[in-house]
């Protein structure tokens, strides 16, 4: 198989078990998943269902117990920590629901941070961070420090963060999950409108109003994977569908 | 669409189309539109009860048409329509009584039902996405309907997932 055949991201018969106080907690019990280039992914299910603990395995943020993660043909998970850090910094983007970014770091240096740490001369990282501030509705934050922004503000921070490297994989861990019904909306448009540039996204989420921006979404249960729909395109249906929802009856 | 269309009158009188227009601004493009036919027959009926009354305009290059004004009849109704408030939005029935049914006549797996009807709701919550997201930004109501409508799916598809979670586990 070549490279470009590969799907960007295959994982094989994902295994994790959480040792904490009480009884060993099963989160991801063997799971197998692909996503292949230019898909848009939501991984939804109840909380403590283990759809973050995948989204770490994913990401190298966790090791799994057993099975394999592969990255574009390569397989990743026996790569060390450096190796890791690396990737994430190339290859994948995260975001978290808590946005972590370093709070005494103006919005411009938390963004740059990354493209610098990669390598990427200052001149350029600027021009990257000016691009992707513009396109996130943030000129004129630069200088602000996070805790000056407001929830959505700072997602998108981190957002800009997380694809100044333009990585081809970008994972989002709950990102609306401490944001209000406008911030929701926010961050769903942005994922979407950088979809439609043709970033593969996974999105892990409880919010099936998220997850329904997602061209696929795996119904997540108990740490193994109970459904996996690829969503219409097309029209709704004529009985019921959004308009039968929206229809108001006297 | 009786009571709307009253209210609608409460404003003034209006004819027909009028109304349809009226009804399309206020609700946006994502409102099911009414058929002008509908509204027409709405209209007759409300009339036969006593609630507007119509009065024929002639116009020369077309055939008349049938301007409306609420009756006193009708601003009572309108107000007892205020007073009141609405029913509760009800559990899809239809579907609880199949999950509840499937596993007794064998023919149906109950977590597929769910997987099945999730299917469904995610569909239409995606419709309804695209929906809002084409919908003029300004038109308030409008987004609030399908908000609503949004939320009322979510609540649905949390419910799927704690009938998932309960039926799962005793399987």
């Amino acid at each position: 198989m070549s490279e470009s055949d590969a799907p960007l991201l295959r994982a094989e018969g994902l295994v994790k078990t959480h040792h904490g106080e009480g009884a060993p907690a099963r989160a991801v019990r063997g799971v197998d998943l692909r996503v292949t280039r230019g898909e848009f992914v939501a991984v939804t299910g109840p909380s403590g269902a283990g759809k973050s603990t995948l989204l770490h395995l994913l990401g190298g943020l966790q090791r799994p117990d057993e099975g394999s993660v592969w990255l574009d043909g390569e397989r990743a998970d026996g790569w060390s920590e450096a190796r890791w850090a690396v990737e994430r910094r190339r290859r994948i983007g995260i975001v978290f629901q808590f946005f972590n970014l370093v709070s005494d770091l103006s919005v411009a240096d938390n963004v740059e941070l990354p493209a610098l740490l990669a390598g990427v001369p200052p001149k350029k990282a600027r021009a990257g961070r000016r691009e992707l501030l513009a396109e996130l509705g943030l000129e004129g934050k630069e200088r602000s420090m996070p805790g000056e922004l407001s929830g959505g503000e700072q997602q998108r921070v981190a957002l800009a963060r997380a694809l100044v490297n333009h990585p081809p994989l970008l994972l989002a861990d709950e990102p609306a999950g401490s944001l209000d019904s406008r911030g929701t909306r926010e961050v769903m448009r942005l994922l979407s409108r950088f979809h439609q540039r043709g970033q593969t996204i996974l999105l892990v989420t409880h919010d099936a109003r998220l997850a329904s921006a997602a061209d696929r979404v795996i119904s997540f249960f108990d740490g193994r994977i109970a459904d996996d729909a690829t969503l219409d395109a097309g029209p709704p249906p004529r009985r019921a569908g959004a308009s039968g929802v929206l229809e108001l009856r006297d | 669409m009786r009571l709307p269309l009253l209210a609608l009158l409460a404003r003034g009188p209006a004819h027909g189309y009028e109304l349809k227009q009226d009804l399309e601004q206020l609700l946006g493009a994502a409102y099911p539109q009414p058929n002008v036919g509908q509204i027409y027959v709405t209209l007759g009926r409300l009339e036969k009860t006593g609630l507007i009354e119509g009065e024929a305009i002639e116009q020369s290059s077309r055939p008349n048409k049938k301007v409306y004004h609420l009756t006193e009849a009708g601003h009572e109704a309108l107000r007892a329509w205020f007073e009141e408030t609405a029913d509760e939005p009800r559990v899809r029935d239809e579907f609880f009584m199949k999950l509840a049914l499937a596993p007794q006549t064998g023919l149906a797996d109950q977590i597929s039902l769910i997987n099945r009807q999730r299917r469904q709701y995610l569909n239409t919550m995606r419709q309804l996405s695209k929906l809002a997201a084409a919908e003029d930004r300004d038109n308030r109501i409008s987004h609030l309907l399908i908000e609503g409508a949004m939320l009322h799916l979510q609540a649905d598809l949390d419910w799927l997932e704690r009938c998932q979670e309960e039926l799962e586990e005793l399987q």
